[in-house]
């Protein structure tokens, strides 16, 4: 479980997260909110990569704000990011093991550690491949084994699906839905796909302008009237 | 399965392991005898130049980390080892790690602000690092002998001569000496690369955060590279030493500023994504010594070269020159078979 309380982030005069507080219980958990609203800053935040000027984050109850950044990883704290980040030139299999190796994980479990993350994305017959020659479906299937290997306890996901075609955005959200079941990890979602977001997550939170403005079961989100405000605008009287 | 495979050795690996081991025993057993002394001398400073092209070849091309500085930094590696020479019995070999490691340590301390920076501020950095040495090395007159440190004597004979090891103290032995720690050199940095370290620099690479988000320690992984990028030119500096013998500060051209850009411009040309762009780059940092040009015209050479590069190949010379070969030749190979089909080929 995630607990965000009043987490507030500020850029000079800008907000992006203005008290923030919300709670991610298990599963699959989504994350949206239009463009601008603080949805990359909040996991920047838990990544450590952008520090609060206030609130908390507890994750499994431990404050994770006070772990270093590199340290989260090892943790058990795994992202992906919008932009694809696997090393074109290295193999699949140098890709996920980076993470592994750099994550605490042993030498010894290392192959075994990478070949169960290939064999839940199904890209195990290619782990010798260099990432640069793969297709983008599998580059950003690649992300998602480097986000799942080893001992993941919270597997945050930044627009896994961005550029890519229906059919394979299906196929990428049968995969994150089972990520909680196969290893016990809480995934947070972040996209713009609402059908992949209603697919894979129990829950959602929807971010506006840095504030939440709704949250709890996502077909029950999805339906709410701010959110639809918030993605659709407002009739403005004259 | 198909994971089993990334631990087995491929026969490509093994196919290049045996040419560069061929390569290796060429350059030991046949160059030498088949040289001139001059051309000895020439390729034992491509040597020296290619250690020193490699830590910057690792440094920019793995990390990717700017450093002005390699050139000043061999320069230091040469005081620290001719003042080692002059003050202690030490072996060669024993000088030359103890050199490699002092620089290194300087190098690290001058690398402290890639903690923070990089691309052109960090560059700034060492560049001024390079600018420093260039101006201390005429002051203090760089040492050549005398008591201390900063010992320098003013004796007609030019000051006490940089020994060498007493295996190689010939001309031919002593470029062996230096190829064979040159590839030492190589394998460390091979070694490095194909690392924990190596996929470390190359997260860092694509990009910070996320190497942070994978369980990067990037502050670690930066400074290492520093470290070991200094290190390098320190023991190159070491065997410049020897191959000079005497030391003045008007031979440390090298410690002049515009060498280190231009070394900046060779590896570039040579290639940062292979470690024998390093070597390409050696070849050419000595372009004066193959072909006598105005070293002006040279800077304007490598200016083109730099843009030619990065416009058309940034693999570098070391890519393009085998790809254009390769594209050459089956244009050539197609153009024999058209005039063989011609008509008038019949008659």
């Amino acid at each position: 479980m995630i607990e965000v309380e009043r987490l507030t982030v500020r850029f000079g005069g800008v907000t992006p997260l203005d008290a923030v507080t919300l709670t991610f219980p298990e599963g699959t958990c989504g994350l949206i909110g239009p463009n601008g609203a603080g949805k990359t800053t909040f996991l920047n935040v838990l990544s450590g990569l952008v520090r609060p000027v206030a609130g908390s984050v507890r994750a499994f109850g431990e404050d994770l704000l006070r772990i270093t950044d590199f340290r989260r990883a090892r943790w058990g704290l795994r992202r992906t990011f919008q932009q694809e980040q696997a090393i074109q030139r290295l193999s699949i299999f140098d890709n996920v093991g980076l993470v592994q190796e750099h994550c605490g994980g042993s030498r010894g479990s290392r192959r075994r550690d990478v070949e169960r993350a290939l064999e839940f994305i199904g890209l195990e017959q290619l782990a010798d491949e260099r990432v640069g020659m793969l297709s983008a479906r599998h580059r950003r299937l690649v992300e998602v084994a480097r986000a799942v290997v080893g001992e993941p306890r919270v597997v945050l996901l930044d627009e896994p699906g961005a550029g890519l075609p229906d059919e394979e955005t299906e196929h990428l959200g049968r995969v994150i839905r089972r990520i909680p079941e196969a290893f016990g990890a809480l995934v947070v979602l972040v996209d713009h796909d609402m059908s992949l977001v209603s697919g894979c997550c129990g829950m959602t939170a929807v971010l506006d302008f840095g504030k939440v403005i709704a949250s709890g079961p996502t077909n029950e989100v999805l339906r709410d009237e701010h959110v639809l405000r918030a993605y659709l605008g407002t009739e403005e009287q004259v | 399965m198909a994971t089993g495979k990334a631990l087995r050795i491929q026969p490509q690996t093994s196919a290049r392991a045996v040419a560069i081991s061929a390569l290796l025993l060429f350059c030991l057993l046949a160059l030498p005898a088949l040289l001139s002394t001059y051309w000895v001398k020439v390729l034992t400073a491509v040597a020296i130049f290619a250690v020193v092209a490699l830590g910057l070849n690792l440094l920019f091309g793995r990390v990717g980390l700017v450093s002005l500085g390699q050139i000043a930094l061999l320069a230091v590696g040469s005081w620290i080892a001719a003042r080692l020479f002059f003050l202690t019995n030490m072996p060669f070999p024993v000088v030359l790690l103890l050199t490699g490691v002092l620089t290194a340590a300087i190098g690290t301390l001058v690398g402290l602000p890639a903690l923070r920076l990089s691309g052109l501020h960090l560059a700034l950095i060492t560049l001024m690092f390079a600018g420093v040495i260039a101006i201390v090395a005429p002051t203090t007159n760089f040492p050549n002998g005398g008591s201390g440190v900063l010992g320098h004597t003013e004796s007609s004979s030019g000051g006490l001569v940089v020994r060498r090891p007493g295996i190689a103290e010939s001309d031919a032995a002593y470029f062996r000496y230096t190829v064979i720690v040159a590839a030492i050199m190589f394998l460390l940095a091979l070694a490095h690369v194909a690392s924990k370290t190596g996929r470390a620099w190359a997260a860092i690479r694509q990009s910070e955060p996320a190497a942070l988000a994978a369980g990067v320690n990037t502050t670690f992984y930066k400074l290492y590279a520093f470290t070991l990028a200094s290190f390098m030119p320190g023991v190159a500096g070491g065997l410049y030493a020897g191959y000079v013998g005497r030391l003045y500060s008007y031979q440390f051209s090298g410690a002049r500023t515009i060498d280190s850009v231009t070394l900046l411009a060779t590896v570039l040309m040579g290639g940062i994504f292979s470690l024998w762009g390093a070597v390409v780059a050696a070849l050419l940092q000595n372009w004066f010594a193959f072909f006598e040009t105005n070293p002006d015209f040279l800077l304007v050479l490598f200016g083109v070269g730099v843009l030619q590069v990065l416009v058309t190949a940034p693999e570098g010379l070391v890519t393009q020159l085998p790809r254009d070969l390769r594209n050459l030749g089956r244009l050539l190979s197609r153009a024999v078979r058209r005039v063989g089909r011609s008509p008038g080929s019949a008659t």
